[in-house]
């Protein structure tokens, strides 16, 4: 208390000096650990009465996981936001012990191991992008080279065999990932690294239509054809909720950049076409509409409870404050219910208390993505650090809100929560990118600039 | 917007537009928005929806947790006549009764499939351990969803009585209901054909075939004929009727001519009311001999002098047009209609016309005249208890209605007494007891060619004893395929095996 009000008496110019928050960061890391940790006890307790054997394993894996990731951020990202990596790390802990849960009751099919591997893999590329890419910008040069990679990636599962009605798998032997989950993170690179060039000729250029400024076709030419491809091919391969996504970040991104709202306009009425026209011809999605309209209709129809329905039984019977780790029945749900419908688990077992610390948690991370964002100087990283925390936010936005009867229900992995390699892994990179630029953002100019 | 300029304050962009330090932040708060909106949506499902979804008929939530522990027990004499088994099935466990279809009519069924009646209706959260008063800490275990073992039922009932009334039924349609007088403790509740509650308690394909069975059964099994069903009470009525006449002081010497006129023809028609014994054809009988031979035309004159309100009234002192009779198990409304012409009051008062009772009720009137006049409310339960035998609750007697005072019961003992003595029901006679008794032979069916209800109600109390006698029984015998169906021959003894029963507990 001393030295700074003397100071102020001195009249010396004092430079609020800038915090790393690393020990913030290394505590809320720790209490992210601890609580991982006890929810996983809590499931052995509820379940067999004791404090199940792989307490301490699973303890002593997540921390080492979380430490080796804090200690490269302290090495080499000392002013990033001490919020990302503690989030990251309790909601990914949180999502093993609600599988190890739902693992309880289906024992032929055990799902938690593999998923603390993707984990490792995943905070093991988090490492690796902190520890090789020192600046953001770099990115910017490859921005085509990654769509062309991205499309390619797309375009891939259509050469592999359905799975449940979708074309988004590759199977390898007994791997099989993703690659749109990889996709989207390319995709919000090249549309930062786009919109930061063009974003000036986008909003100001070309001709005007009513009250609607139409950007000239040479600029946005390029845009809509990717965008058009993407869409294409997902379509093609029936993944609604991956088109879903792609299609809300485009808007967003190129309503930050150039400020038009009626991009918003556009892009809402071109969704709600789309949706109507992909809503008319595939049957799929047809009656993931109609289930959507009336999740009870076909109970009402004699044919039992349809899979929204059974989530809606899971949520509801969780009630405020839920029945406790391991003592719901969300396994009624069926198919999917580590991974699509695993906000149902914990909606039934953590209640809407438990529900709602979970989506103020994505909000304190997407709200940080921003903040990263706003805070950067070079355009591109801010589209970038937006686009980022954009793509969480849509893609929770659309999981839960088709698990919870908001919006018709889309395949979608609930970041690094839900079941799923490759989307636990995207998810890290995503935050390593977001350390990245945060720690640029936050990081004090050097001594004589 | 959509192309008009707008100066901001924050303006950075090109030309005025706002700048991505704007943008960035409205597109921010658009997605918290969405996240708002999931937080809204799942406070309408988990808080505005959540019960009607939980009692969705496709929820198989409510029916798991159910099951999810052993029930507790309905218990005998202190021994569990319920059991729990562990099924391996979704539904961890599975009620198991002993001696299931003994005690049907006070267990009922606990089902998987087919919910709950009975007792173990009544006190199903008791029993599945949801009652908030199993609980040491109502609140927390709220909170917690701590589900406590289910809770015991101590009954009332006597475990020979229940055999007796049982085995006297014998498969015969009919039923059996005994009281403790002094206190209204049910002893013994008996029908017959029964079923095995445990045969239906599963989910399975025997337990559905076993529940279709009974419910085509058209001797309808699972019918509660001591609780559930009425039967016109025939003579057994006249009870009722000589306890009106008395405390009305119509009659005020049991063995003085009452007056009654031979052949008594019923008020506003030409229709004599006829009587079965030629005992009873004569003029100015007393009640005594008119109750000792089940003279027709003495009580139907005594009805009608006693009129409809008392003798309605005095019916209703038993537990007749009592809607709610909950012993907690609901009983049947026993009926003696209020609004009657002369007639149709004689025929009442000799428990015809549209007079009908349960077993119980039945019951309940020879209990109130041994209990000196006032008529205990019946009780089937003795005490709940926690699963490690403390009490929730201790069930006290209660006075359901003081009938009739303490010398009129007595006269009417009295003429009960005689009956078993020297008249009608002599076969429920028992060596070195007082029995006191009233038989009927009720007609029913179109032109009374239904086979007679026989029926039998009485009390016992050991010889010399001055206390209030320990058991009161009612017994009906419908549609028997015996020759001569008459209550003194079909019911009594019935009766009388289950008061020996209870006399012979207390040697």
């Amino acid at each position: 208390m001393a030295s700074p009000s003397a100071a102020a008496r001195s009249g010396a110019p004092v430079a609020r000096p800038v915090k790393s928050r690393r020990n913030t960061e290394l505590a809320l890391v720790l209490g992210a650990v601890l609580v991982a940790v006890l929810g996983y006890v809590e499931v052995g307790v509820n379940i067999d009465g004791k404090v199940p054997p792989g307490a301490a394993a699973y303890g002593i894996a997540l921390g080492v996981l979380a430490l080796l990731a804090h200690g490269v951020i302290r090495w080499k990202a000392e002013y990033a936001d001490p919020l990302l990596l503690p989030i990251a790390i309790l909601l990914n802990g949180i999502g093993l012990v609600v599988i190890y849960r739902l693992d309880r009751a289906t024992p032929k099919s055990e799902a938690a191991p593999t998923q603390l591997l993707w984990s490792t893999l995943g905070v093991a590329l988090f490492i690796g992008v902190v520890v090789v890419l020192r600046d953001h910008k770099i990115l910017q040069r490859y921005a085509y080279i990654g769509a062309l990679v991205a499309l390619v990636l797309l375009i891939l599962p259509i050469f592999f065999p359905p799975v449940y009605g979708s074309r988004i798998w590759i199977t390898v032997g007994p791997l099989s990932f993703q690659p749109g989950e990889f996709a989207k993170i390319l995709l919000a690179v090249f549309f930062a690294a786009y919109l930061a060039v063009h974003r000036d000729a986008l909003a100001l250029t070309g001709r005007r239509i009513w009250r609607f400024q139409l950007p000239r076709g040479r600029v946005l030419g390029p845009v809509l054809l990717i965008w058009a491809a993407f869409v294409g091919v997902l379509v093609l391969e029936t993944d609604l909720g991956t088109s879903l996504l792609f299609f809300g970040l485009f808007v967003v991104m190129l309503y930050v950049a150039t400020a038009r709202s009626g991009w918003i306009a556009i892009g809402l009425f071109l969704a709600a076409v789309g949706a109507v026209a992909v809503g008319w011809l595939s049957p799929h999605v047809h009656s993931r509409v109609t289930d959507w309209l009336d999740p009870l209709a076909s109970i009402s129809a004699g044919q039992g409870a349809n899979q929204i329905a059974q989530s809606l039984f899971a949520f509801a019977w969780g009630g405020v404050l839920g029945a406790g780790l391991g003592l719901g029945h969300s396994i009624l749900i069926g198919f999917a219910a580590k991974s699509d419908f695993i906000l149902a688990t914990i909606g039934e077992e953590l209640g809407l208390v438990g529900l709602v610390a979970i989506l103020l948690l994505y909000a304190l991370l997407i709200s940080r993505g921003f903040r990263t964002g706003i805070a950067l100087k070079d355009p591109f990283g801010r589209l970038l650090a937006i686009g980022l925390a954009a793509i969480v936010g849509l893609q929770v936005f659309v999981v839960a809100g088709g698990v919870l009867g908001l919006i018709p229900l889309t395949g979608m992995t609930l970041p690094f929560v839900a079941q799923g390699g490759s989307s636990v892994v995207t998810n890290w990179i995503i935050v390593a990118l977001l350390v990245r630029m945060s720690d640029i953002a936050r990081r004090p100019l050097p001594e004589g600039e | 917007m959509f192309g008009r300029n707008r100066a901001k304050a924050s303006a950075n962009g090109a030309q005025g537009l706002p700048g991505i330090s704007t943008t960035g932040r409205r597109a921010g708060t658009f997605c918290l928005l969405l996240i708002v909106a999931l937080a809204v949506q799942a406070t309408r499902v988990q808080v505005f929806q959540a019960d009607s979804l939980n009692h969705n008929v496709a929820n198989q939530r409510l029916t798991v947790e159910r099951f999810r522990q052993p029930r507790g027990n309905i218990l005998v004499a202190g021994q569990p006549i319920t059991g729990s088994v562990a099924t391996g099935g979704r539904y961890d466990y599975k009620r198991t009764y002993t001696d299931g279809s003994r005690y049907a009519a006070i267990t009922g069924y606990s089902s998987q499939t087919y919910g709950n009646s009975q007792l173990e209706g009544v006190y199903d959260e008791l029993l599945s351990g949801t009652d908030n008063r199993l609980a040491g800490w109502a609140l927390w275990d709220e909170i917690a969803r701590r589900q406590n073992p289910g809770g015991d039922v101590y009954t009332t009932i006597d475990k020979a009585a229940q055999q007796a009334a049982t085995e006297g039924l014998n498969g015969q349609k009919g039923a059996v209901a005994a009281i403790e007088p002094a206190t209204g403790r049910i002893l013994a509740l008996a029908t017959t054909p029964s079923y095995d509650p445990g045969a239906l308690a599963g989910s399975s394909g025997s337990d559905q075939a076993a529940w279709g069975r009974l419910q085509a059964d058209t001797n309808q099994p699972m019918l509660n004929r001591a609780l559930r069903q009425i039967y016109p009470p025939g003579s057994t009525f006249k009870v009722v009727t000589a306890a009106a006449a008395l405390a009305d002081g119509v009659v005020n010497d049991i063995q003085a001519g009452t007056g009654a006129p031979y052949p008594y023809v019923m008020p506003g028609t030409t229709t004599p009311l006829v009587n079965d014994t030629g005992a009873c054809n004569s003029p100015d009988l007393s009640l005594d001999t008119a109750m000792t031979y089940s003279c027709n035309s003495v009580m139907g004159y005594l009805g009608v002098r006693t009129g409809l309100d008392k003798m309605a009234a005095m019916a209703e002192n038993f537990g007749f047009n009592d809607p709610r009779l909950d012993i907690p198990v609901r009983a049947a409304r026993s009926n003696f209609d209020t609004r009657m012409n002369q007639s149709q009051v004689a025929l009442s008062s000799i428990g015809q016309y549209d007079t009908a009772a349960t077993p119980l009720v039945m019951a309940m009137v020879a209990a109130g005249v041994a209990d000196n006049g006032t008529v205990m409310y019946p009780q089937l339960v003795d005490k709940l208890a926690r699963s490690d035998g403390t009490a929730v609750q201790v069930m006290k007697p209660a006075v359901y209605r003081k009938a009739m005072t303490a010398p009129v019961a007595a006269q009417v003992q009295q003429l009960m007494t005689d009956v078993v003595e020297n008249g009608t029901g002599r076969n429920a006679r028992i060596g070195g007891a007082t029995v006191g008794g009233k038989t009927g032979t009720a007609q029913h069916g179109v032109d009374n060619t239904g086979t007679p209800y026989a029926w039998f109600i009485s009390w016992a109390k050991p010889g010399g004893s001055r206390d209030v006698p320990p058991v009161a029984v009612a017994v009906v015998i419908a549609d028997s395929s015996a020759t001569d169906v008459t209550g003194g021959g079909l019911a009594a003894p019935i009766a009388k095996s289950v008061m020996q029963s209870i006399l012979d507990n207390g040697r």
